[in-house]
């Protein structure tokens, strides 16, 4: 079996009184795309946020590659973080730059590529993307589904190995969320990255991801593959959430 | 009760202890990164017309009816003393050496100060700086080191307008509409200020915009560590608030602190 890319060792985090996370083991493998559910508030954005260390657990280790994130030097940590995209929730985009500048920007700021470079790498992601033609447009100016692909776009701009998105299809409607889902498995077969997404949406979610872990008041309660978690028993705690019995809620 | 109290008192001063540290270090990291390579010229320039070249207006506006007002208290309080023609020299020296820089400061803190904490706690709540992180860019050199340079270089060069324009706003009301002789008011001004008062002025705009820019902007950073006013837009909205708050009662406090030291 093969090794994990980022695993999870008892990891716990809190803030103030309220324990989000209480020891977590998680492992994340290379190429796949996982998907992490669980209800809303059981701490699946907190979870995300700290492999690419904007949340930093109170204990317990989080593994990259065999190398444990927190004791990783400064050199390191930022080699490491150059393996990473993140896809927020509300796509995070700066309100007052355009689309364009939006995509450029972790080039123009991270990398020694001419302006020339920069422009043909943006110009060749907002094809790929298929938002052409709204380089002079500012995100307010989009509609959710294209500020979605702008996102992406700018996710995408450095090459990552790892893309972690966030529930990337939050305030969306059914078909622009299908197509959101469709959009990651293509593009990751297209780039190969590696994917995490934090997501409830299912079953829709599990048409993508080729391993599932399911968090529940703070632990994760099951990992594995789509076609284990739909053989859950529906009276089982797992196989409730996911036939969304209004009883798992209590 | 009593150790209650006790408790309360000692979470409340490692709060502010925290908040300070807070603070400092993200002026030290801002100061840092503003020679770090490669130079945010572009930024640079982008801000120092946001906050120069657009607070003008305002500066001309108060700079002009202060010395205007200045001219006319200035002008019955030394006629009692048959003291008029002395008028050039109260003007210049209470607004290079205090009313300039001091008000130039409160108006930028209100026009473009209130604007950076309320922009970056914009930033701040809708993870737009969480996603420059994600991005290995450096959010403070990114947000607060071009906004230093640009009012360390606006600062002073406004409080130099609003001196010229107050001393005209002096002439106006007293040469032109009260009627001392022109001559001398001019005569007055030049003779009575020294370089001194030049300098003395411009330290003092020099500290009012590292105190201004540091607390609009660490105000907007960490928007999302206070827990007073509110999340989200309430939490802007206050941060916005205290932005303001703060650095005019800092600009007076510094003031006081810079003048009882060049004296």
């Amino acid at each position: 079996m093969k090794a994990p890319l980022i695993k999870f060792v008892d990891v716990k985090k809190s803030f103030g009184n309220n324990y989000v996370i209480k020891g977590v083991n998680l492992s994340i493998y290379e190429d796949e795309i996982t998907v992490i559910i669980g209800k809303s508030g059981s701490g699946k954005s907190v979870l995300l946020k700290h492999i690419i260390g904007l949340i930093h657990q109170d204990s317990g280790k989080v593994i990259f590659r065999g190398e444990d994130i927190a004791s990783m030097s400064r050199k390191n940590r930022k080699e490491f973080k150059r393996n990473f995209s993140y896809m927020f929730q509300e796509n995070a985009l700066f309100d007052s730059m355009t689309i364009y500048e939006n995509i450029a920007l972790p080039l123009t700021e991270t990398s020694l590529f001419s302006k020339q470079e920069i422009k043909k790498k943006v110009q060749m992601r907002m094809e790929q993307l298929e938002i052409q033609g709204t380089s002079n447009k500012y995100p307010a100016q989009l509609s959710g589904g294209m500020k979605k692909r702008v996102a992406l776009a700018r996710a995408l701009i450095t090459e990552p190995s790892i893309v972690l998105f966030d529930e990337p299809t939050t305030g969306l409607d059914p078909v622009r969320k299908n197509g959101v889902h469709a959009m990651i498995k293509s593009y990751q077969e297209m780039f190969g990255f590696t994917a995490v997404v934090v997501s409830h949406e299912i079953p829709d979610i599990f048409q993508i991801a080729q391993r599932v872990a399911m968090i529940e008041k703070g632990k994760i309660i099951f990992q594995g593959s789509v076609e284990d978690i739909m053989a859950y028993d529906s009276n089982d705690e797992v196989g409730r959430f996911i036939n969304g019995d209004g009883d798992f809620m209590e | 009760m009593i150790t209650k109290s006790i408790e309360n008192i000692g979470q409340w001063t490692i709060g502010q202890v925290e908040r300070i540290g807070r603070i400092f270090i993200f002026l030290f990291t801002g100061v840092f990164h503003i020679f770090t390579l490669p130079l945010q010229i572009f930024k640079i320039i982008e801000h120092t017309w946001f906050i120069g070249t657009k607070s003008m207006v305002v500066i001309v506006l108060t700079g002009i009816f202060t010395g205007m007002v200045l001219g006319l208290q200035g002008y019955y309080t030394l006629i009692k003393f048959g003291s008029e023609g002395m008028l050039g020299s109260a003007v210049a020296l209470t607004l290079i050496r205090e009313l300039g820089p001091v008000l130039t400061a409160i108006m930028i803190t209100a026009r473009a100060g209130s604007a950076m904490a309320a922009e970056i706690g914009v930033m701040r709540i809708s993870e737009q700086i969480d996603a420059l992180e994600t991005m290995n860019i450096n959010p403070v050199r990114f947000i607060f080191s071009p906004r230093i340079v640009a009012s360390i270089i606006s600062f002073p060069l406004l409080t130099a307008l609003f001196d010229v324009i107050g001393i005209l706003g002096g002439y106006v009301t007293g040469s032109l509409m009260l009627g001392i002789n022109g001559g001398i008011y001019i005569y007055r001004v030049t003779d009575s200020v020294v370089m001194a008062d030049v300098t003395g002025g411009f330290i003092k705009s020099l500290v009012f915009a590292v105190v201004v820019t540091t607390i609009c902007c660490s105000q907007g950073y960490f928007t999302h560590l206070q827990t007073r006013g509110g999340f989200g837009a309430k939490g802007v909205s206050f941060s916005t608030t205290n932005a303001v708050v703060n650095s005019c009662v800092l600009i007076l406090v510094f003031d006081y602190a810079i003048t009882y030291l060049l004296l």
